[in-house]
C-alpha cells in the first residue's frame, strides 16, 4: 500500500530530473555556440580586422611567393664609369666572374649587351641607353643625357606598368623588369629554381649535370689540386657562399644540442626534487610544500622571462638557450615526475623490503623501474616539443637556426633561404617526432 | 627412492640452468645498462662543453651574473614601487590582447582540429583513404615554429595580434589535432552504425554520434592547450607581433630608467600564468572525471 505513492513519486523525481537534464545540455548545445559567436564578434572589433584589410599588402605576398621558388639575376651597366656586370640576386657573391656570361645574355662590344627575357620579352643595354621590348606594344627606349632621364615610348604616351620621373624609369615586363637611374642601368631576369644551390660560381663544378658530376667523381684526373674529386665536390657544396650549408647545418646542430642538453638537464635535477616533492616519499610536510611552490614559481615564471634573464647574464648561444630550457622544464618535470611517483604502487616496494632491502635498494629495485617507463616517455616528449621551442628561443638570444631564420625574415628578401630554412626546421622537428616515437615504443613496450 | 633422488638431482641442475640463464641475462642488462649510462654522460658532458664554447660568454662568467639583471629590476622597481599599480593598470590592454591570441587561436585551432581529428580517425573517417593524408598534415603543421608563420605573416598583414593569431592556431590546430584523433580512436562506435542505419549523413554521425562521447577529452586538451598558448602568445608578442611581450621587448630594450616597467609586465605576465594554470587545471579534473 505505501509503496506505490513512493515508487510514483520516484518516477516523477526521476522524470523532472531527467528533463531538467536534457533542459540544460538543450541550453548548453544553444549557448555554447553562440557565445564563441559573441567572442568572435567583439575579436572581430579587438583585433581590428577591417583596419587590416587595408594595412594587408598584398604586394609584398607576391614578391614572398615568387621569391621563394625563383631567383633573379641582374645585369648591370655603371652609368657613371662603364662596365657591365652580371650577379645573382645582384650579390656579391653572386658575381659572374670575368669572361664568363648567364646563358640569356648576348654581349654586344665593349659596353652593350642583349638580354633575352620570358614571354618573348627582350632588353638591350648600350652605353647609357636601355631598350626594352614588349611584344604586344614596342620597344621602349630610356636614355641618360646629363643629369635627366628621358623615355620614349612608341605612343608616346606612359603606359602604368612604367613609372618614370627624371630621377628614375622603372619598367615591369611580363617577363623581367629593368630600372634606370643617374647610378646604373639594370635588367632583372626571372628563373626558376634556387640558384647556386649546390655550386657558387668560382666553383669548377658549377653548371655540371649530376652524370657529368658522378663520372668526375670517379675519373682519376684532377680538376682541383691537391684533392681528390669527390672531395673537392664535397668542399665546394659544403663551402657554398651563397647558401651557407655549413652554417646552416651547424646551427640545426645547434638548436638540436639545446633541446637536448635543456630536456636531459631538466630531466635530471628535477627527479631528486621530485622526490622531495612526493608525499609517498618525504614525510616532511613543510620540505614538500616549499618544493611544490619553486615548481610553481619556476613554472610560472615563463620560459619567455627566464630566456630574457639569461641571456642577460650568458651572452648570445646555444649555452643560453639550454638552460633556458633547463630552467623552465625542470618545473613541469618536476610536477609530472612527483604526480608519477606519488602513484607508484607500494607492493613492490614491500616485496623488495621484505627480502630485507636497505631504503636505497627499495628506490633502485621497488620504485625506479615502475616510473621509468612514465618518466622517460614524458622526457621523450618533450626532447621533442621542445627542438621547436629551441628555434623560437634561438631566435631571443641569438643562436641556433632560429637566429638564421630571423636574420634572413628581416632582410625581407632572401626568401628562398626563408624557405629552405623552415624546410629544413620542418624536416628536422617531424624527424624528432618519429624518433621519439619510436624511441617510446621501443623502450617502453619492450617492442 | 631412486627414482626421487634422480628428480631431485634433474630438479637442481635445472635449477642451476635457470639461474645462470638468469644471471648471465641480468649481467648482460646491466652491461647496457652501463654503456647507456656512459654514452649518456658522455654525451651531456661533451655538448655543455660545445654549447658553452659557442656560446658569446662563458658558462662560469655567466653564472655569478645570473642574479646582476633580476637583482637591478628588483632594486629599481622596489625604489619605484608606488608606480607599479598604475603601471600594471597600464599594461592591462596588452595583456588582455595577450590573452584574447591566446584563446582565439585554441578556439580557431580546435575547431580545426576537431575537423582533421575527424577526417584522420580509423572507422570515423569521411574518406578513409585520405587518412594519411591528413595525418602527415597535421605532421607538418605541428612541425612549423609558431614564430615563423608570424614574421611571414607580419610582412604580409603588418604588425598586430592577427600575424600571431594565425601563427599559434596553425600549430594549435597540428597539435590538438592529433591528441583528438587519439581520443576518437576509443570512442564507441555503436552510436555511429545506429545514426548510419537511420540513414544519417557523415557530419550528422559526428555530430551526434562522436561528440557527445568525445567531448569532455576534447575540451580538457582545449584547456591544456590554452596555458600552453597564453605562453606563446607571449613569446611571439616579445618577437614583434602585438600583446604584453611587446610592450615588455620596449621596456627591456630600453634598460635602465624603465625596469619598473618590466618589473610590472613580469607580475602580470606571472600571475596570469598562474590563473589560469589552476583554473586550467580545475576544469580539466572536472571535466575528465577526477576528484
Amino acid at each position: 500500500m505505501t509503496a506505490t505513492p513512493d515508487v510514483a513519486s520516484a518516477a516523477v523525481d526521476l522524470r523532472s530530473g531527467a528533463a531538467d537534464l536534457i533542459a540544460r545540455k538543450r541550453m548548453i548545445a544553444f549557448a555554447a555556440p553562440l557565445l564563441v559567436l559573441v567572442y568572435f564578434g567583439y575579436l572581430f572589433f579587438a583585433f581590428d580586422i577591417p583596419g587590416l584589410v587595408d594595412r594587408a599588402r598584398m604586394d609584398n605576398a607576391a614578391i614572398l611567393v615568387a621569391d621563394s621558388y625563383s631567383y633573379k639575376t641582374h645585369v648591370t651597366h655603371d652609368n657613371r664609369n662603364g662596365g657591365l656586370s652580371y650577379a645573382v640576386e645582384g650579390e656579391n657573391k653572386g658575381t659572374y666572374p670575368e669572361g664568363m656570361y648567364p646563358d640569356f645574355v648576348t654581349p654586344q662590344g665593349d659596353d652593350g649587351v642583349e638580354v633575352r627575357l620570358g614571354a618573348g620579352e627582350m632588353a638591350e643595354i648600350d652605353g647609357s641607353t636601355l631598350r626594352y621590348l614588349r611584344p604586344d606594344y614596342g620597344w621602349v627606349t630610356v636614355t641618360l643625357e646629363g643629369r635627366d632621364i628621358r623615355l620614349e615610348t612608341p605612343d608616346g604616351e606612359v603606359p602604368d606598368w612604367i613609372s618614370a620621373s627624371s630621377s628614375r624609369v622603372s619598367i615591369t615586363g611580363a617577363g623581367g623588369r629593368a630600372a634606370v637611374t643617374r647610378a646604373r642601368s639594370e635588367v632583372f631576369r626571372y628563373s626558376f629554381g634556387w640558384e647556386l644551390f649546390w655550386f657558387t660560381l668560382d666553383s669548377p663544378f658549377y653548371g655540371k649535370t649530376p652524370g657529368e658530376l658522378a663520372a668526375l667523381a670517379l675519373s682519376g684526373d684532377r680538376v682541383v689540386d691537391g684533392m681528390s674529386n669527390l672531395s673537392a665536390i664535397v668542399h665546394d657544396v659544403w663551402n657554398n657562399r651563397m647558401w651557407r650549408h655549413k652554417d646552416v647545418l651547424w646551427a640545426l646542430f645547434e638548436t638540436l644540442l639545446m633541446a637536448f642538453l635543456g630536456t636531459m638537464g631538466a630531466a635530471i635535477v628535477a627527479l631528486p626534487l621530485a622526490f622531495a616533492a612526493a608525499r609517498n616519499f618525504n614525510r616532511l610536510k613543510s620540505i614538500r610544500f616549499a618544493v611544490r611552490r619553486v615548481f610553481d614559481f619556476v613554472r610560472g615564471v615563463d620560459g619567455l622571462i627566464w630566456t630574457i634573464i639569461l641571456s642577460r647574464a650568458f651572452g648570445p648561444g646555444p649555452m643560453t638557450g639550454a638552460l633556458a630550457i633547463l630552467i623552465t622544464d625542470t618545473g613541469s618535470f618536476g610536477k609530472m615526475f612527483s604526480e608519477a611517483l606519488e602513484n607508484v604502487d607500494d607492493k613492490q616496494i614491500d616485496g623488495v623490503a621484505s627480502t630485507g632491502a636497505k631504503p636505497l635498494q627499495r628506490y633502485r629495485f621497488g620504485v625506479i623501474p615502475q616510473v621509468t617507463p612514465v618518466l622517460l616517455s614524458q622526457v621523450l616528449y618533450y626532447f621533442e616539443s621542445n627542438t621547436r621551442s629551441a628555434t623560437v628561443i634561438g631566435a631571443i638570444t641569438g643562436g641556433g637556426i632560429g637566429l638564421l631564420l630571423t636574420q634572413a625574415m628581416i632582410t625581407q628578401k632572401d626568401w628562398e633561404e626563408v624557405s629552405y630554412y623552415i624546410i629544413l626546421v620542418v624536416l628536422m622537428v617531424i624527424s624528432m617526432d618519429y624518433l621519439s616515437g619510436w624511441l617510446r615504443r621501443k623502450l617502453i613496450k619492450g617492442e | 627412492m631412486a627414482e626421487i633422488s634422480t628428480g631431485q638431482a634433474v630438479g637442481a641442475q635445472r635449477t642451476a640452468e635457470i639461474q645462470d640463464a638468469y644471471m648471465a641475462m641480468t649481467r648482460t642488462k646491466q652491461m647496457y645498462g652501463g654503456i647507456m649510462l656512459v654514452v649518456f654522460i658522455a654525451l651531456m658532458v661533451s655538448g655543455f662543453m660545445l654549447a658553452d664554447s659557442r656560446n658569446a660568454g662563458g658558462f662560469w662568467d655567466g653564472i655569478l651574473n645570473v642574479f646582476q639583471f633580476p637583482g637591478e629590476v628588483v632594486a629599481e622597481a622596489s625604489e619605484k614601487i608606488a608606480n607599479l599599480p598604475a603601471l600594471m593598470v597600464q599594461f592591462f590592454p596588452s595583456l588582455l590582447e595577450t590573452i584574447n591570441i591566446a584563446a582565439a587561436s585554441t578556439l580557431v585551432g580546435g575547431l580545426v582540429a576537431i575537423v582533421l581529428s575527424l577526417l584522420s580517425t580509423r572507422g570515423l573517417a569521411r574518406f578513409p583513404k585520405a587518412i594519411g593524408l591528413f595525418r602527415r598534415m597535421m605532421d607538418v603543421m605541428r612541425a612549423v615554429p609558431e614564430i615563423v608563420i608570424a614574421l611571414i605573416l607580419i610582412f604580409i598583414l603588418g604588425g598586430g595580434p592577427v600575424p600571431a593569431m594565425i601563427a599559434i592556431a596553425f600549430h594549435t590546430a597540428g597539435a590538438l589535432g592529433k591528441l583528438f584523433s587519439e581520443v576518437n580512436e576509443n570512442a564507441d562506435l555503436k552510436p555511429v552504425e545506429g545514426l548510419s542505419s537511420v540513414g544519417a549523413n557523415w557530419s550528422q554521425r559526428m555530430l551526434l554520434g562522436v561528440v557527445p562521447q568525445v567531448a569532455p577529452n576534447w575540451l580538457s586538451y582545449a584547456l591544456l592547450r590554452f596555458e600552453i598558448n597564453i605562453r606563446a602568445s607571449a613569446i611571439l608578442g616579445f618577437v614583434g607581433s602585438g600583446g604584453i611581450g611587446y610592450d615588455l621587448k620596449n621596456a627591456f630594450s630600453w634598460g635602465q630608467g624603465r625596469y619598473d616597467e618590466v618589473a610590472a609586465i613580469f607580475i602580470l605576465l606571472f600571475l596570469t600564468i598562474v590563473f589560469f594554470d589552476q583554473v586550467s587545471g580545475h576544469y580539466r579534473n572536472k571535466l575528465v572525471g577526477k576528484a
